[in-house]
Parts: C-alpha cells; sequence; structure tokens
C-alpha cells in the first residue's frame, strides 16, 4: 500500500523536496508528494478478501484519510518483498 | 476532583504537568498507564506532550488504539474532562474525539519557541478563569501542528464554536498566514480546539510550561486552574 498526502492540502515535504530537485538540476517538476509505502504479506488466497482487508487495514490504521489518500496493489507470492 | 496524567511509552510532559497539578494547584493527582483501561476515578484527564510511541506510524497514531483511551473515551462520552497538549492532541485528533488532523510544520522544522494566543470561548471548563480579552504568551515544542481539515469542516469547527484558541499577534489581531506568529502554518490560526460539548479540548501549547514564576511566565496557570476548579464544580453538582 501507499499512502500520501491528499492532493488538494499543501505538502510541506513534497514542496520542500520539489525545490530541492529543482536545486540539484530536475527542472520542470510541478508537484511532489512524500508518502509511506507498506509491504504487507497475508495468506489469503483470494485477491477480493485481500484487497478488502488492506483497505480496511488502510482506513481505520495506516492512513489518516483527512489529510491522506492510499493506494492498494496486490502482488502474487513474494513478488513484492525486498531481499 | 482528582486529576489523572496519562503516561504512554515516550510521554515526556507528563511529569511537568503532574507537577502544576499537585504541588502547584494542590489536586490529588495520579499517572494513568497506557495498559490499564481504568482512570483511577479521575474527574479530569490529561494527556500530555511527548511522542507516544515514538510518533510511529503518525504523532498519536498508535497511541490513539492503547487501552487507557478506551477508558479516556467513555470519560468523554458522559461529559468528563479531558486535556490533550501537544502529543496528547495529535493522540485525541487520531482517536477521533476531535476533529482534523496535524501535518508537518509548514516550514518542517520542529519548532521551541514562545507564541501569543488568543482565546475565543471564554465560558468553558478550560477558560473560564483567563482574563477575558488577554492574549496569552506561551510556548509551544513541535514538529507537527500544522491544523487541517477540509475547507466545510474548518467553516463547521468555527460555526459550532469549538475553535477556542488561535495563534495571533503579541496584540492579539489575526495573522494566519504569517509565519512570525503562525509558525506552524495552521489552518486558520487555529491553536486549540474543543469537541462539540466543550469537555474535551485539544491544544498544541504548552500551558503547564508557563504556570510557575520560577519559570518567567504563569501566562498558562489560569487554564489549568481552570480545570480543576471546574472538575470540583462538577463533584459539588453530581452531590446535589
Amino acid at each position: 500500500m501507499t499512502v500520501y498526502p491528499r492532493r488538494e492540502i499543501l505538502d510541506p515535504q513534497g514542496k520542500a523536496i520539489r525545490d530541492a530537485l529543482s536545486r540539484v538540476g530536475f527542472s520542470g517538476v510541478d508537484d511532489v508528494r512524500a508518502g509511506k509505502s507498506f509491504e504487507i504479506s497475508l495468506g489469503s488466497d483470494d485477491p477480493e478478501t485481500a484487497r478488502r482487508q488492506l483497505r480496511d487495514m488502510c482506513e481505520k490504521l495506516l492512513a489518516n484519510t483527512v489529510v491522506e489518500d492510499y493506494a492498494v496493489e496486490l502482488l502474487d507470492g513474494d513478488a513484492g518483498v525486498r531481499p | 476532583m482528582k486529576a489523572g496524567v496519562v503516561v504512554f511509552p515516550g510521554s515526556n510532559c507528563d511529569h511537568d504537568v503532574y507537577h502544576v497539578l499537585k504541588h502547584v494547584l494542590g489536586q490529588e493527582t495520579s499517572f494513568l498507564w497506557h495498559q490499564d483501561d481504568d482512570l483511577q476515578g479521575s474527574d479530569l484527564v490529561v494527556l500530555p506532550g511527548g511522542f507516544a510511541y515514538g510518533d510511529y506510524l503518525r504523532a498519536g497514531a498508535l497511541a490513539a488504539l492503547s487501552p487507557v483511551m478506551g477508558a479516556v473515551r467513555r470519560h468523554a462520552e458522559a461529559g468528563g474532562l479531558v486535556l490533550g497538549i501537544c502529543n496528547g492532541f495529535q493522540v485525541l485528533l487520531e482517536a477521533g474525539l476531535l476533529p482534523g488532523a496535524m501535518r508537518r510544520n509548514q516550514n518542517l522544522r520542529f519548532l521551541c519557541r514562545d507564541v501569543y494566543l488568543k482565546t475565543e470561548r471564554n465560558d468553558l471548563p478550560f477558560t473560564w478563569k483567563l482574563p477575558a480579552g488577554k492574549v496569552m504568551r506561551i510556548p509551544i515544542a513541535h514538529g507537527e501542528g500544522n491544523y487541517e481539515d477540509s475547507p466545510e469542516r474548518l467553516d463547521a469547527l468555527e460555526a459550532n464554536g469549538q475553535v477556542v484558541f488561535r495563534y495571533v499577534t503579541p496584540e492579539g489581531a489575526r495573522a494566519d498566514d504569517d509565519p512570525q506568529w503562525n509558525p506552524n502554518g495552521a489552518a486558520r490560526g487555529i491553536a486549540g480546539i474543543c469537541n462539540p460539548g466543550g469537555n474535551v479540548l485539544g491544544m498544541m501549547p504548552h500551558p503547564e510550561r508557563c504556570s510557575e514564576p520560577i519559570l518567567g511566565n504563569t501566562d498558562g496557570l489560569a487554564l489549568l486552574a481552570s480545570a480543576v476548579e471546574a472538575g470540583s464544580r462538577v463533584l459539588l453538582e453530581t452531590a446535589r
């Protein structure tokens, strides 16, 4: 899952990173949102159940939906786990 | 009147507020451990400043799910007094006992300095002893005090009279867009809010750090004294 500041809300951290990117020569960066990502392993084989469970986790704990949006991506097996 | 100060792992203003309640204001005060679903008969519950659970995930997010918060929620719903200071305010937001959320300070820095506050409500259990119209000088110490909510919800907050404190100039004028006076960039200069019932207050500044002459500033004492005396009054009314 990725959790990031809502678009309509000013993200002070993202703005500072955007300014830093332009200082190191990356011009034309319009906007940066700095967020978090979570890699969660589930035993479930049913993608719908897994998706619902992950969305629930975001709603109840992982994201503060007053100021944050989230996205859920399902990966098979250990495809998402980094060494 | 009994006061209780909640201790989370990472609380660091718990002893300060305990000291003011117990030794300066002479109240029976106890520490309440975050694992206990019990307020030990406290009439006033204080969620102190600090970094509960190391601010992991988001400031206040994990503390909001700790066992003591079940008891705090029941206390608040029954009309009991709850005061969240700094990290305690963040915990109240994450627990949904107050609306809105905190972002990083606009300048991305941890800010430790005095600010000036205007009191918008002098009729609350926490503010009735504050001299009307007086601008309070009071310290802040936080990295995430940039209060935010949607414009509609902010409008509702104002309409309901839930905005209790605002960051202002030393003369008491609004300066929401001026980082000198609204240093964290909080929406509409909001420094403290209450629930619709007025018995739950969250504020970023630290009244317990300016409640004794030896600290060079006593502006915060009237706030804590308000809460203590309001707590006693509720007890008297219940006894009748």
